[in-house]
């Protein structure tokens, strides 16, 4: 398997450490229904068979966090972007 | 039809003409009390613990394929009960205590051999929490026993004791741990199970489910049309997060891929299942003379039941480093099997989420030794309505609550268990 970092290049996936899912998106502490969203959160996950959008953290290489489309029912690695311009702003983010 | 060593012999003779199939190839009926979906082990066992524990016999096993062609064919064959945690430990003895009767049990040869396991250990601190891992095995009725170098040289002289980074310094037995055959435990599952009414239904695809207004699971729509059920229990390990989500349902789970391999037959030469502490590689020979081998997980979400070559050389590192004399050998075959990693390495047996469903799921890669306990707690869950004593902790709502069973103390990392 490799990943087309987009710093790097193509590079084996073993210079890379797993996240998971790229998806899911840390809620709001101080909403009221916090507990069941961070429970969610941190444990419940969709685990699909065919497309994932996952992070990967490039370790042996430019040590920057890519978000990488892969089909988990072949292993076809597809486009790559850097996480943090996948983040999407948030209300309230500091800009 | 009862197996001895008469008819072995008589049907030996007259070239098996008069055996006849152990299993009936069952066509489904309308409806059945209990439907299980997942023809390997767990599921079988599931069945056959139901019709002889609890009386329910009115049950169909529905499998996509054949029975045993997911991770009951994919494992490396071994059981043991050296856990550490008392939600755990007291199971997995109670899965050994089957395994030792199994074959009478079953009137099926399952070739259990307990041969034993030895946990290496290469530092003090790693004697350190094999002691307390030992004394918590025993704590539960089960066997440990800490060996020093001398003990565990004497058994297994081919490892590496003096290696520079990773010396061996002693090792933690269970002795009564061993292997058994794969396909005999389904098998002989699938035989005991049919005979007392089960149906076992293969080529049998579960599709979705059907549910009343009320939300109740009333039955499966499979590629062999609807079937009723009062009750559906989900047994289909790799699979699970797939049949949930047919019900809407996300679980705590990450579908990854663990890899073994079996390298060319030698003569008799590990004598039983021995475990690298400094890395991750555990090895076992098979009766064939093969050497059954394995290691980490691949690390990322799949669902291809094959794995990358980063791996292969990762295991074969930790081979090397324990015992140097694996490097003459040729690696015969290498597979890849499905694991429900769950979010603290332990799995689910649980009535619900929703009503008229029951979840047996999250083996992440420790299944197969389980089988028997699997089996038997998720009857008595199926036919009770309640949590065995054994598989009390396995909740599916441990997550929410805090009562996770965190073996190996790594957080909701499934990659890391």
């Amino acid at each position: 398997m490799r990943i087309d970092c987009p710093y790097c290049g193509s590079r084996d996936a073993h210079e890379f450490a797993y996240l998971g899912d790229a998806t899911l998106t840390r809620p709001d502490p101080a909403a009221p229904n916090a507990a069941e969203a961070f429970h969610d959160w941190v444990y419940l996950r969709d685990n699909p068979a065919g497309p994932h959008s996952e992070l990967w953290y490039h370790a042996s290489g430019c040590r920057r966090w890519v978000v990488v489309a892969r089909d988990t029912l072949t292993h076809a690695v597809g486009p790559t972007r850097f996480a943090c311009a996948a983040a999407e702003p948030r209300e309230g983010d500091a800009r | 039809m009862r197996y001895s060593l008469l008819n072995v012999i008589v049907n030996g003779l007259t070239g098996n003409r008069f055996t006849g199939p152990a299993w009936r190839d069952a066509a489904p009926k309308p409806a059945y009390d209990v439907v299980i979906v997942g023809g390997g082990g767990h599921g079988l066992a599931t069945a056959y613990y139901l019709a002889k524990e609890h009386g329910i016999r009115n049950v169909a096993v529905l499998e996509k394929g054949w029975i045993g062609s997911g991770n009951a064919g994919r494992n490396t064959t071994i059981f043991r009960s050296n856990y550490l945690l008392p939600g755990n430990q007291p199971f997995y003895e109670w899965s050994v205590k089957l395994w030792e009767g199994l074959e009478q049990e079953l009137n099926y040869n399952v070739m259990a051999s307990q041969r034993g396991i030895v946990n290496l250990i290469h530092s003090d601190a790693q004697r350190d929490a094999y002691v307390r891992r030992g004394n918590a095995m025993r704590l539960s009725g089960a066997d440990a026993e800490l060996l020093d170098r001398e003990q565990v040289r004497a058994m297994m002289p081919f490892l590496d004791f003096d290696n520079a980074r990773f010396p061996i310094k002693g090792g933690l037995m269970q002795a009564r741990a061993g292997t058994a055959r794969h396909d005999a435990v389904v098998w002989g599952y699938a035989r005991g199970a049919d005979a007392l009414g089960v149906d076992i239904i293969q080529n049998c695809e579960v599709r979705g489910f059907t549910r009343d207004a009320a939300g109740r699971v009333t039955g499966v729509e499979t590629t062999r049309g609807t079937i009723g059920a009062k009750k559906v229990a989900l047994a289909v390990a790799g699979s699970s997060s797939r049949l949930a989500a047919k019900l809407d349902l996300r679980l705590p789970i990450e579908s990854q891929v663990l890899q073994a391999f079996v390298s060319e037959a030698i003569k008799p030469l590990v004598p039983g299942v021995v475990t690298f502490g400094a890395g991750h590689f555990y090895i076992s020979q098979s009766d064939k003379g093969g050497l059954v081998f394995g290691g980490d997980l691949d690390g990322y979400n799949s669902y291809a039941q094959r794995g990358n070559l980063p791996v292969i050389e990762d295991v074969c590192e930790g081979g090397m480093a324990v015992m140097p004399l694996i490097g003459r050998l040729k690696l015969l075959r290498q597979w890849g099997g499905l694991c429900d990693m769950s979010m603290d390495g332990s799995p689910i047996i649980d009535v619900g989420p929703l009503p008229g469903l029951y979840l047996n799921t999250g083996w992440s890669y420790g299944g197969f030794k389980a089988t028997p306990a699997s089996g038997w707690c998720f009857a008595h869950t199926i036919a009770r309505d309640e949590a065995h004593p054994l598989s009390a902790a396995m909740r599916l709502d441990r997550f929410a609550t805090g009562y996770v069973i965190d073996e190996k103390g790594v957080g909701a990392q499934p990659n890391l268990h």
